[in-house]
């Protein structure tokens, strides 16, 4: 057993300080239902919903309001019933701020649902419960937001090895994950099951870290009388981060421009196993969340919120902001985004709303030289050189950084954590991995400018051809009929010319 | 003597053939860089080079008649990806073309009159429309070359900077702060 039980520790990675217990002693309470909801079309990765509704309909808790367009897209529901006030772009949580098309929603109050029909998940057919995954816009809820259905679709590859619940729930601050899994364990192992049912892997694992044991303890206890095994794993960021977790619990190395399932692995959040369970139990599309608000507020806690709450809302069931909250940050302090505005809904994504005063998140100071120390590469738990492809990004020389694997870190921010000259590393990693993605759209674009360009000079040849085809044509079309008057007309011509 | 003649006389045959051969079999159709220049180039067709498009520019500078720094849309980086390619130095952009933002033409169709000379000009046809029908830009293939702006008899074509959105948006570089620098003793 403790042969089974080895755990296979990643490299790098941080202690860091937890603040786990500011707001994960009260149960979750339901979030307020506000007089207007903003649903974001957009909340997952890959192409934007397309809108189904128009302002004034009427809407049902739980009615699609947004089709996934394309295989990488999730739809859009609801969140509640009401009346359709606006289909426009509004302010969504985006480190730019910028807007989205979103739907806007004014509540009625009166919570009618949806006709809910759950589904025998052990009769029907995977593409079939695929689909209405797809329908029910599950996602990963650990914040990536891909869609799951996409992920619960193997095709065709070898049965799967290992399918892993992800319950590290390793950023400090959060503890959404923590409470969901206290409280609602026997949904989540539920939704566990329709995904094993769904991958057929040969073993399921529980990976969660060891500061949680009343969260291990249910987990545990919910997974009694199944072959699940819940495994307790080192408090050490970034343990829930997808690739450190494969290799954490399995030994396996996932590929550098890969994905686990390379390697028969798959791993999903526990919050998306308990979004399934709702999703085939009870006929529920994800329309809330639990978000964990904490920090500067008055009484720090997790709430269940609708889909589009303005997170100013939340903050106010908390209690309100404490004095002195610099900043509103979205996701934990390492990997989050400060916030533009709190007048942005909750989206799949938003698993913590961390209201930031100096004594949270410690102001950014200005960056000084790097005096190459390597503490960065110490920590780097994608065993990459930091230093590197800071000095590379800083250089614009991206295909450098791209021999370095650039595209193998995971902007967890440990470097710039443990960075003693304050360099903003992970926004230098950001900012070259956008430049290459974009020139990579716009050599897209250019070829088929390209290509649009040299189809239109054929088809002007082509024209071309085609009129002095017919001219020609015409020309002989005359001729057999012309032999005699124009010998006339020239001989006439002569006369006239002869005339005078 | 004779047999080393007639030795090496055989190699001479011998790599005649083969070279014959593979001047057939690997035949280079058209000069290979001057593919290499003009993917590099940023296909607005634009005609700011001087040249007819594209492909022309590409041939110019592979020939050695045209410099390298006369494309504005390809910008400071366009330069000095070509340089790169050619070995040659990286030049600054040539007069007054300076890295500009990207831009879209958009019609007024309140005033368009389906003439269709905007039509005739589009080098990637990207305008729809017909005569005496209102002409509209096809937003996702216009390059900005500018090229539908001239003709217009009612100047109701107007180039406009494309707005980022959250797609297009990208996280910018950290400023890198001026560390105050001592005197020199």
């Amino acid at each position: 057993m403790n042969a089974l039980n080895r755990l296979f520790p990643f490299h790098g990675g941080l202690k860091t300080v937890r603040h786990k217990t500011e707001s994960n002693q009260s149960p979750i309470q339901p979030g307020v239902l506000p007089r207007r909801l903003t649903v974001p079309l957009r909340q997952h990765i890959g192409t934007i919903a397309k809108p189904l509704v128009q302002p004034g309909d009427r809407v049902l808790k739980g009615q699609m309001i947004g089709q996934a367009d394309g295989y990488i897209s999730a739809a859009i529901h609801a969140p509640t019933s009401g009346v359709v006030a606006a289909v426009e772009s509004r302010h969504v949580p985006h480190p730019s701020g910028l807007p989205d098309l979103c739907v806007v929603i004014d509540t009625d109050g009166e919570e009618r649902w949806i006709d809910r029909q759950p589904v025998d998940y052990r009769r029907r057919h995977p593409s079939e419960l695929r689909n209405i995954l797809r329908n029910a816009g599950i996602v990963g809820l650990g914040g990536a937001g891909f869609p799951s259905a996409v992920k619960l679709n193997l095709s065709g590859s070898d049965d799967l090895e290992t399918l892993i619940l992800n319950g590290a729930e390793c950023e400090p601050w959060i503890t959404c994950d923590d409470r969901l899994m206290r409280e609602r364990a026997a949904g989540i192992v539920a939704g566990l099951r329709v995904m094993a049912c769904l991958l057929k892997p040969r073993d399921v694992l529980i990976g969660i870290e060891e500061d949680k044991p009343e969260a291990m303890a249910a987990m545990a206890e919910a997974c009694s009388g199944t072959d699940y095994e819940v495994r307790p794993i080192p408090t050490r960021y970034p343990s829930g981060s997808v690739k450190q977790l494969v290799k954490l619990l399995t030994g396996k190395e996932t590929p550098v421009e890969g994905l686990p399932v390379d390697v028969g692995v798959q791993c999903f959040n526990i919050a998306t196993a308990y979004a399934v369970h709702r999703a085939i139990d009870h006929g529920e599309p994800l329309i809330s969340r639990v978000v964990t608000v904490t920090g500067h507020v008055q009484q720090p806690g997790n709430l269940e919120a609708l889909l589009g709450t303005p997170f100013a809302e939340l903050v106010e069931q908390c209690g309100g902001y404490q004095e002195g909250v610099e900043r509103l940050i979205m996701g934990g302090p390492m990997m989050g985004f400060a916030l533009h505005s709190d007048d942005v809904p909750v989206t799949k994504a938003a698993n913590c709303i961390l209201a930031a005063s100096p004594a949270e998140l410690a102001p950014e100071q200005p960056a000084m030289p790097c005096i190459r120390c390597g503490a960065c590469v110490e920590v780097c738990p994608a065993d990459l050189l930091p230093q590197q492809l800071y000095w590379h990004a800083r250089a614009r020389e991206f295909d450098k950084a791209q021999d370095h694997h650039l595209f193998s870190c995971i902007e967890c921010g440990c470097c710039s954590y443990v960075c003693p000259s304050h360099i903003p590393l992970v926004q230098y990693y950001r900012y070259a991995k956008n430049e290459i993605w974009a020139q990579e759209k716009e050599k897209e674009k250019a070829e088929l400018a390209r290509r649009r360009h040299q189809a239109r000079v054929e088809r002007l040849e082509r024209e071309k051809q085609e009129r002095e085809a017919k001219l020609r044509q015409k020309a002989p079309a005359k001729a057999p009929l012309s032999p005699s008057p124009s010998p006339a007309k020239g001989e006439g011509r002569t006369a006239v010319a002869s005339d005078p | 003597m004779i047999a080393a003649m007639m030795v090496l006389s055989a190699l001479a045959g011998v790599s005649g053939l083969l070279l014959g051969f593979a001047a057939v079999r690997f035949k280079v159709e058209g000069d290979p860089i001057v593919e290499k220049i003009d993917a590099l180039l940023p296909q607005t067709q634009c005609g700011q080079c001087g040249y007819a498009g594209c492909r022309p520019y590409a041939e110019a500078i592979a020939t050695g008649e045209a410099e390298i720094n006369l494309c504005p849309p390809g910008g400071t980086n366009g330069v000095a990806a070509l340089a790169d390619l050619l070995g040659r130095d990286p030049k600054s952009l040539n007069a007054e073309h300076l890295d500009k933002p990207k831009m879209l033409a958009l019609i007024d169709e309140q005033n368009c009159i389906g003439c269709t000379l905007c039509l005739q000009a589009c080098p990637v046809d990207a305008i729809l429309g017909a005569a005496k029908h209102m002409h509209t830009i096809i937003a996702s293939e216009c390059t900005g070359c500018e090229l539908c702006v001239a003709p217009c008899p009612v100047d109701c074509i107007h180039m406009v900077p494309v707005a980022p959105t959250i797609s297009t948006w990208k996280w910018h570089a950290p400023a890198i702060p001026a560390l105050p620098v001592k005197a020199a003793a």
